[in-house]
């Protein structure tokens, strides 16, 4: 009789879990990476905040072409240049069915700022957040700020009714302690609801029946997994088991194009690899150079730039798919940035270089390098090295996973590099961002000045362009600045930049995508046939 | 016998102290978990707090003291990367690493045993010298390799079996199975044949060896002098004298399948603990690694002890006494 009704109650369930409706359209999704916090102020990275914007909405969002738009404000001005004024959308309910107010805005200006949040720089410390009624607030800033919404997309708007209900006024830290309910839940204004989320195994989001807005796509349910091995992710793909898969790992992008029911989905991505050299040492920390700094003299900064081919590096490792780059930062976010255009290698030119800073026969150095951080980044450095041996530079190589080679390299491990490959993409979308954190002098003026500028390299007058061009509101003035300012980084050699990687998406034939160029996959845009 | 099960509860702790230090002292390369915590631009004054939160600037014999004393009162701590207390988190994976090891080993006794047997008694053939063969590619095939191209045949060729997960799972009492469903028994399949496939050739070849050995002694002569069937020779006589070692053998693996997953999980990105080990690893996710460490162990441990006290069982000659002999 035991046996039985365990039997029945099996039943039950498996029949409620199947009671889903039979139009319903389901999008099963695959990614390398997992969905790590539902706390929308945890974890500052591309995938987490991608799945959270289904979830959550800031005041503007970024289009499909990364342009910025009106969200859960709908329009905002600034009567003084340090007063911004936002109006916000009327007759917005978050999806418990509490309506959405000024209140919540103050609230989250206060959350994402408090101890703990990893996206205390989306709103300047120094900003005021003001209620002025139920749907209008103003942002006061000591100084003119022109870029202060540009992160806004980023920075999710909670409810300040169930944070307090639930105890998650305060944002959970990024190293908790206890567990925390926002962790585990999340509840906000956008198209989608999260039905259930399995650390590490399964996450459904469904459609938001409350949704203010109007969704282009048809998806009324997305099942993410997050698959960690390559070739079980496309597996799955071309098997027809999930719908998308993010990345396609390079080697594979024939395969998946050439099977019948899916293809690869490409595009630039906005981040943009590089290589940097360290110039604050007076001696290299990896180097048989004793007494001075090779790096120190531009000639030979020069001679590494002209030894290295970026078209090889992307015709041979990178397939053809990658953009190589004249500037720190990716054309989508820098108006001008075809003004610039790559020098061509040269290795003639950079053994001559050599020779007449002192090292005819070349030197010996190390070079740090991640495996499993970007695409194919153990390879790229192992082209560089190769690059380099012809022109009689013997560098020996570190290539290692992300966790050792962060560890070394930032800040936290004393900068410990002489030669590096890095990526980095500029969270604001601006080029005020990429000066300040790797183009700018360490600790000068502002104690987080340069702090991912590994190298060190410094020139004073690039850091004045630098303040200028943050508090600069003439569109056009400011776009002179910004151009000035990477003149001057690229008459100094200050960084070897490298390439635009490429997105991969693979995507069943029966989906259509919209692939935005921040590698965020968003399904209110997606639409599924048959 | 008192005496025994005392002795071995203390070599079971200094195992685990054991364990506890050197799996400490091997953190400190594997990089800064507070990199894999936070985003790249994440603020030099902020990465420091976040140390300081996780007690990461105290000397390693102080961090070790401290874990070791939370540890003994069941608190594992939280995971870095889920926020989690690891105890629940592993609570949550234990289900399937079980199914599959079960699966595995049942795989694994089950068509070993048949093969084995078949090999024997069919010496010199060409089935016999087939399986053989079998057997040498199953023990030689890294486990990755045979997972990818089960997937790479069931999965997206035939479109049998699916390549990842564990498909849907009923939730009884607190335990997830995939027993009960469909799906769940489908996604079953290819992980336990790699998973298993290396014991099922170990078992086999084992079985065949014992056989042969079995079938040469005195008494299989006489049963056959007595004219019994050939079938309750083979089966009823030699093949349950074969079984002792595969026994014994099978016992022991049976924590190495439990413990050494994490290959089999990885490539069917199946939601066991071997699986949270390796994301823990990437991810310098030093609460899991620590207490997988720390399971696995004791895992060892208790299987070691089940089969000293098993054998007292199994050979009534064995005797196990408080004095070391």
């Amino acid at each position: 009789m035991k046996f039985r009704s365990v039997i029945l109650a099996l039943a039950a369930v498996g029949a409620m879990t199947a009671a889903l409706p039979a139009s319903a359209v389901t999008v099963r999704y695959a990614n390398q990476g997992d969905l790590k916090a539902l706390d929308p102020y945890t974890l500052n990275e591309t995938t987490t905040i991608a799945h959270l914007g289904h979830v959550y909405e800031g005041l503007t969002k970024r289009g499909k072409d990364l342009a910025i738009q009106p969200a859960l404000a709908e329009s905002w001005e600034t009567p003084e240049p340090t007063r911004w004024r936002f109006h916000l959308r009327k007759g917005v309910k978050f999806s418990d069915g509490t309506p959405f107010t000024a209140d919540d805005v103050v609230f989250s200006a206060e959350r994402v700022r408090a101890p703990g949040s990893n996206f205390a720089t989306r709103l300047p410390p120094d900003a005021k957040v003001i209620k002025v009624d139920d749907h209008t607030v103003d942002i006061v800033t000591d100084k003119p700020n022109p870029i202060l919404h540009y992160q806004f997309d980023g920075w999710y708007i909670m409810s300040k009714a169930w944070a307090e209900k639930n105890g998650a006024v305060a944002p959970t830290p990024a190293a908790a302690t206890t567990p925390s309910f926002a962790s585990l839940n999340a509840m906000g204004t956008g198209p989608f609801t999260i039905e259930s989320h399995q650390p590490g195994v399964r996450t459904v989001f469904k459609k938001n029946p409350n949704y203010w807005g109007k969704m282009e796509g048809n998806v009324d349910e997305i099942i993410f997994t997050p698959i960690a091995n390559d070739s079980t992710r496309v597996s799955a793909l071309l098997s027809g088991e999930v719908d998308i898969i993010e990345p396609v790992p390079l080697q594979d992008i024939n395969r998946v194009n050439g099977s019948p029911n899916a293809q690869v989905l490409t595009g630039p991505e906005t981040r943009t690899i590089f290589l940097g050299m360290d110039q604050a040492r007076d001696e290299l920390v990896n180097s048989n150079v004793k007494g001075k700094n090779p790096f120190k003299d531009v000639r030979v900064r020069e001679a590494f730039y002209k030894a290295i081919d970026v078209d090889a590096i992307k015709s041979r490792v990178m397939r053809n798919l990658s953009t190589p780059s004249a500037l720190m930062i990716a054309p989508e976010y820098f108006r001008l940035a075809k003004e610039f255009t790559r020098p061509k290698a040269d290795p003639e030119r950079a053994k001559k270089l050599l020779a007449e800073a002192g090292y005819p026969d070349g030197f010996e150095v190390g070079m740090n390098c991640p495996s499993d951080r970007y695409v194919n980044d153990g390879d790229i450095c192992r082209a560089v090295i190769g690059m380099l041996a012809r022109v009689g530079v013997k560098v020996n190589p570190i290539i290692e996973p992300k966790a050792q080679y962060f560890a070394k390299v930032l800040k936290t491990g004393g900068f410990n590099t002489s030669f590096y490959l890095l990526g980095w993409t500029p969270s604001t979308g601006d080029s005020h961002n990429v000066l300040y954190e790797i183009m700018g002098c360490r600790g000068r003026n502002g104690a987080s000045r340069g702090d991912t500028n590994l190298g060190g390299y410094c020139n004073p007058k690039l850091d004045e362009l630098t303040d200028q061009i943050l508090v600069e509101t003439d569109q056009a003035k400011r776009d002179q600045l910004i151009k000035q300012a990477y003149e001057i980084g690229n008459a100094d050699y200050a960084y070897i930049p490298l390439h635009q990687q490429s997105l991969a998406w693979g995507v069943s034939k029966k989906l259509k995508v919209a692939q935005r160029g921040d590698n965020q996959v968003r399904f209110e845009w997606v639409v599924k046939g048959e | 016998m008192i005496a025994f099960l005392v002795r071995r509860v203390l070599q079971a702790v200094g195992v685990f102290l054991a364990v506890g230090v050197i799996a400490f002292t091997m953190f400190r390369f594997v990089g800064d978990p507070v990199n894999q915590i936070v985003s790249i631009d994440t603020p030099y004054e902020e990465r420091v707090k976040i140390r300081a939160s996780l007690g990461l600037d105290d000397p390693i014999p102080v961090q070790i003291l401290r874990y070791l004393g939370r540890a003994a009162t069941g608190d594992f701590g939280i995971s870095y990367q889920f926020r989690q207390p690891v105890s629940a988190l592993f609570a949550e994976r234990l289900p399937a690493t079980l199914e599959l090891a079960f699966c595995a080993t049942i795989f694994a006794l089950g068509l070993g045993v048949v093969l084995g047997v078949v090999s024997a008694l069919k010496r010199g053939t060409a089935l016999a010298a087939a399986l053989e063969t079998v057997s040498l590619v199953g023990i030689s095939l890294p486990t990755f390799l045979i997972g990818i191209l089960l997937i790479y045949v069931f999965s997206e060729g035939l479109r049998w079996l699916p390549s990842f997960g564990r498909g849907d799972v009923v939730n009884v009492g607190g335990w997830t199975t995939g027993f009960l469903t469909t799906s769940g028994l489908l996604a079953l399949v290819l992980p336990s044949i790699t998973l298993g496939l290396f014991q099922m050739t170990l078992v086999m070849r084992l079985v065949r060896a014992e056989m042969l050995e079995v079938l040469r002694t005195d008494y299989i002569r006489f049963a056959r002098a007595r004219g019994l069937k050939t079938r309750s020779i083979h089966f009823g006589h030699a093949l349950k004298n074969t079984l002792i070692p595969v026994i014994t053998i099978a016992g022991l693996q049976l924590g190495s399948v439990i413990a050494f997953a994490i290959i089999t999980e990885t490539v069917f990105q199946w939601p066991g603990m071997g699986f949270l080990f390796l994301q823990a690893v990437q991810n310098v996710d030093i609460p899991i690694m620590a207490a997988y460490l720390l399971l696995v162990a004791f895992i060892f441990v208790t299987i070691n002890l089940v089969v000293d006290l098993l054998y007292t069982v199994v050979d009534p000659r064995i005797t196990i006494s408080g004095r070391p002999a």
